[in-house]
């Protein structure tokens, strides 16, 4: 009786293919193989490491949502990735946000070692 | 297996504890032995406690706000007394350990377990009335989410009895929170209190966010919407952003306190200010949500009582929005003094004072609405003009606050205390009682008696300026929140002033409580037998009084922002379908209930350490919920005769009061 | 207002929902995920700072294994994978090949879950336990958190498992299993950013 209410007539939307997901699926361990190599071969200078991690791991997330998850801009998917993206923005938010006012707040702590008598020489 | 519980929990020799707790249980053994004479424990089961309907849903929610109100202010009075009587550095009546627990008690309780059930009651009455649907989107996650707030109520309430409560103040700040300044199991009651029915309220944001953007009838595009079903909307995008984010905040408060570990501790690297910073991440947003379908309410009612539809009814869905999305900018304006700096500080300064802009659009708007109308002074009219009136003065407070260095002469004084409770009151508790006064008759199918409505508004708009005027003074003297005791001879009058206007607020609450009890007693003389009271705008007054269990017998179709409205102009209104079909309805289930009931056990249990009763809790929750995911026979049909039938019998009473 | 007749929703039969409501609980599912990705995104900014916080305790560089972590990514990776060809047999309507793809899930699933449990084991036993330190605190707890996450997916996989065993693919298990199928790809996004930020730049 329950089933009255889900379309049994195969109703599910295509998503993917073998194809699409094989795809995003070597994509994903070539990209993981190279943050882990960046890291671990020594192969790239070491102020680089950090900037290209990050766009490699960027790049699988958009991978990964584009080819598993089938975020998109057809019509059914749609709604998801907008409200993916507004999530996204913010998470950008909170968390730019929040580093942004910790990183003030500890900037502005008084050092540990400092001795209150030492603060107020200071000024 | 009782972990940190013994007989020494119950505060014996606690004479003001005591003495209410005898109250409670002679109450509460009333209430029990009159359920049971009266035979009512079959239909409190199967018309409310399993019940998945939203407007049973919603009308409990909101007598859980007029419970817990009465908790509340009875701490608010009891502060007032004790600020009253402790002048020349007095004792009072109340020492500070207990005074502590008190006002973190009267904050939490008022914030999590009155405003907010009170506003998501309101959303869940009227929502899918006004946007032409059955129900919400999940009506079963709908009944678990108001159980889970319930039983975060009922443990709140235990704490009074066994143990004691936090006494941090209702945002709990570390280090204090922490286990080296808060051993007692008061701290762990609040986390858990607010875990459990912060995952109620999380579900029922994503519950209402899809059955507002899936749910509406055909035709009702999004600028169709009433502005109270937009103030809903973007009230439950704001619920689903930042409830995780106190969620995630409390988690990581007891992992330090239950796992040693040291997020916000002060040794070993903690670092206490992130769960401030947090904390207020979560807790700005908070109170629009509270706030925002209190101004939807206001537009509905402004609108009806005007005879005039709603003025800028796009300026408001923007104005609306704006909020939401500013509503994202401005956490730091609650610690401005601690510490990050005038370029932190100038930042949400600035944007704290653009907040207040799209507010202000609204308050012209409402007041477009009354220009040129012919106004009927309903209760729920005076509590609006109350509003514009007491909200203008607590938003320019706010706005005054908002100035970084007007704030450290300002912040934690009493004139802040004034500012939030000036718009809460003023905003929040006038929208819900105006909103109670206004849809009533479409819940309970007879209206509210008018004299004595009238009557708790005067009460409460006298009795809070009289409360928290002298408060913005004593701010600007100096007095800071949250004190036990002063030796300010200067501060003493206002004080007096203080309580006596609290009194009067009190007076409010018992007018509402006799309210209630005559119109049930009158209402058969009040009878709403057409639906439509009050001559009213939207949607949800094209059904009966009480809606019928379906709310539509035939889905509406929607050419017009003020349907309801525009069908009597073209005299379409009230017409019965010449056919009718079989209605898909959800059924009732205890489940919600029974989940919530072992969270419930599960929370009381690690309060106390009761680690193997804790695991019980838990693998009851997650048994039955596993018992529902393999349940099938989870809905029904409803004839076509028989909804002909209920709908035959509306047609009757419509013809009689014609 | 009321038109005479419900012509509203295609030919069935007094079917009022017209609203697609199995496409409903997928939206309301993903609007949950979100809320989820929110926690994680906290747990991802307290760990940004206290990054550092190690209290004169040990750091990333001393103590992350990095072909060990790469080993358990490659199993949710994989995983994610099987999971995904699943669903593809799904729609095929091939119960079988459901199962049996949800069942090497499970276990590289399960694989993950253990070697992370003997990674948390094997750090603790060495002294640096989340009490050691906020830097080990966050760290704990952010892993944790996304492998607790995993495990309820192991718990909601095995349910599933049996419930095509029972019910076989009809529409409200289709359903439930497109919405695990969403989790289950999201926390091998999740764990993209556990493996970038955590590990890769904790060792830097």
């Amino acid at each position: 009786m329950s089933d009255h209410m889900m379309h049994d007539g195969g109703h599910d939307a295509a998503h993917g293919s073998l194809t699409s997901y094989a795809v995003g699926f070597l994509l994903s361990l070539l990209l993981t193989a190279g943050s882990f190599g960046a890291v671990m071969s020594g192969a790239v200078p070491h102020a680089m490491i950090l900037p290209a991690i990050v766009v490699l791991a960027v790049t699988q997330l958009l991978v990964q949502l584009i080819l598993f998850l089938h975020l998109g801009s057809a019509p059914d998917q749609r709604s998801n990735t907008v409200i993916f993206l507004l999530t996204g923005m913010l998470i950008v938010i909170i968390v730019a946000g929040s580093l942004w006012v910790m990183h003030n707040a500890n900037v502005n702590m008084m050092p540990m070692q400092m001795s209150v008598e030492r603060a107020l020489a200071k000024n | 297996m009782l972990g940190k519980l013994t007989l020494d929990a119950i505060p014996w020799h606690e004479p003001i504890i005591m003495g209410t707790g005898a109250v409670v249980a002679l109450g509460g053994a009333a209430m029990l032995a009159a359920l049971t004479w009266f035979r009512l424990w079959g239909p409190l089961w199967k018309n409310w406690i399993t019940s998945v309907d939203h407007k049973k849903i919603g009308v409990m929610y909101i007598v859980l706000a007029l419970v817990m109100l009465l908790r509340g202010f009875a701490d608010a009075i009891m502060m007032r007394g004790q600020q009253a009587l402790a002048a020349n550095d007095g004792a009072g009546f109340l020492p500070p350990h207990h005074y502590d627990q008190i006002f973190t008690a009267h904050g939490v309780i008022m914030i999590f377990f009155v405003a907010t059930p009170f506003v998501l009651g309101l959303m869940n009455v009227i929502v899918p009335l006004q946007i032409g649907a059955r129900d919400v989107a999940y009506p079963f996650v709908n009944s678990l989410s108001f159980w889970l707030s319930a039983f975060g109520a009922v443990l709140v309430m235990a704490s009074m009895w066994i143990g004691d409560f936090a006494a941090t103040g209702w945002v709990a700040y570390p280090p204090l929170s922490e286990l080296g300044y808060s051993p007692t199991v008061g701290m762990d009651y609040y986390i858990w209190s607010l875990q459990i029915s912060g995952l109620g309220t999380t579900l029922t944001g994503i519950n209402f966010i899809v059955t507002i953007l899936r749910m509406r009838a055909p035709g009702m595009g999004l600028m169709k919407m009433p502005v109270f079903t937009w103030t809903a909307l973007i009230t439950n995008i704001l619920i689903v952003a930042v409830f995780p984010v106190l969620t995630a905040t409390l988690a990581l408060l007891t992992a330090d306190r239950y796992l040693g570990m040291h997020f916000f501790t002060n040794e070993l690297g903690g670092n206490a200010m992130m769960y401030i910073n947090l904390i207020w991440v979560w807790g700005h947003p908070e109170v629009y949500i509270l706030i925002l379908p209190a101004f939807g309410a206001f537009s509905e009612i402004i609108a009806t009582f005007s005879g005039k539809p709603l003025f800028g009814y796009k300026s408001m869905v923007y104005a609306t929005s704006s909020i939401g999305v500013l509503s994202f900018f401005v956490w730091l304006h609650h610690f401005f003094t601690m510490g990050s700096g005038a370029n932190v500080n100038a930042f949400f300064g600035i944007m704290t004072s653009i907040i207040s802009i799209p507010t202000g659009v609204k308050l012209f708007n409402w007041l477009f609405t009354m220009f040129r109308g012919r106004i009927r002074y309903h209760s729920s009219v005076l509590w609006t003009v109350g509003f514009m009136v007491t909200f203008a003065v607590g938003g320019m407070t706010g706005v005054l606050l908002a100035v970084p260095g007007a704030d450290f002469v300002l912040h934690n004084s009493l004139f802040l205390v004034a500012h939030f409770h000036n718009v809460i009151i003023g905003g929040v508790i006038f929208g819900c009682l105006a909103g109670m006064s206004f849809w009533f008759p479409k819940v309970f199918g007879f209206t509210l008696n008018e004299f004595w409505g009238k009557v708790a508004f005067w009460c409460w708009l006298v009795g809070y300026w009289l409360a928290f005027t002298p408060l913005y003074i004593l701010g600007f003297k100096g007095m800071t929140r949250r004190m036990n005791h002063y030796d300010h001879p200067d501060w003493h009058p206002y004080l007096i002033v203080a309580l006596v206007g609290a009194v009067i607020i009190g007076m409010g609450i018992l007018a509402i409580g006799i309210q209630l009890y005559v119109s049930i007693r009158d209402r058969d003389q009040n009878r709403d037998l057409t639906g439509d009271p009050w001559d009213a705008r939207s949607l949800e007054w094209a059904t009966a009084s009480p809606a019928p269990f379906y709310n539509f017998a035939v889905l509406p179709e929607i050419t017009s922002l003020e349907q309801h409205w525009d069908d009597k102009e073209h005299g379409r209104h009230f017409v019965q379908p010449t056919r009718y079909e079989d209605i898909h309805m959800p059924k009732n289930t205890g489940t919600g209930f029974i989940i919530s009931a072992f969270g419930f056990v599960m929370c009381f249990a690690l309060v106390w350490h009761m680690w193997a009763i804790a695991a019980a809790g838990l693998l009851g929750v997650i048994g039955t919920f596993l018992f529902r995911a393999y349940d099938r026979d989870v809905d029904y049909w409803v004839p076509a005769a028989e909804v002909q039938a209920i709908e035959r019998r509306r047609t009757d009473m419509i013809r009689k009061a014609a | 207002m009321n038109s005479p007749v419900s012509t509203l929703h295609g030919g069935h039969g007094g079917h009022e929902h017209g609203h697609d409501a199995g496409a409903n609980t997928v939206l309301g599912f993903w609007i949950y995920l979100m809320s989820d990705c929110l926690i994680f995104a906290i747990l991802f900014a307290t760990f940004g700072v206290l990054s550092t916080s190690y209290a004169g305790g040990p750091s990333g560089r001393e103590l992350f294994d990095l072909p060990y972590v790469a080993g358990e990514t490659l199993l949710l990776l994989v995983s994610s994978f099987t999971f995904g060809v699943a669903m593809l047999s799904m729609q095929a309507r091939r119960t079988d090949n459901v199962i049996i793809l949800l069942l090497v899930t499970f276990l590289l699933g399960t694989g993950f879950i253990w070697m992370e449990v003997h990674e948390f084991a094997h750090l603790i036993a060495e002294g640096a336990g989340p009490d050691r330190s906020a830097f080990l605190s966050a760290y704990f707890v952010l892993v944790g958190t996304h492998g607790l996450h995993v495990t309820v997916g192991l718990l909601w996989l095995a349910v599933m498992m049996h419930q095509i065993a029972r019910y076989g693919l009809d529409g409200i298990v289709r359903r439930r299993l497109s919405c695990l199928s969403l989790f289950w790809h999201f926390l091998d996004l999740v764990w993209i950013c556990v493996f970038t930020f955590v590990y890769l730049r904790g060792v830097l």
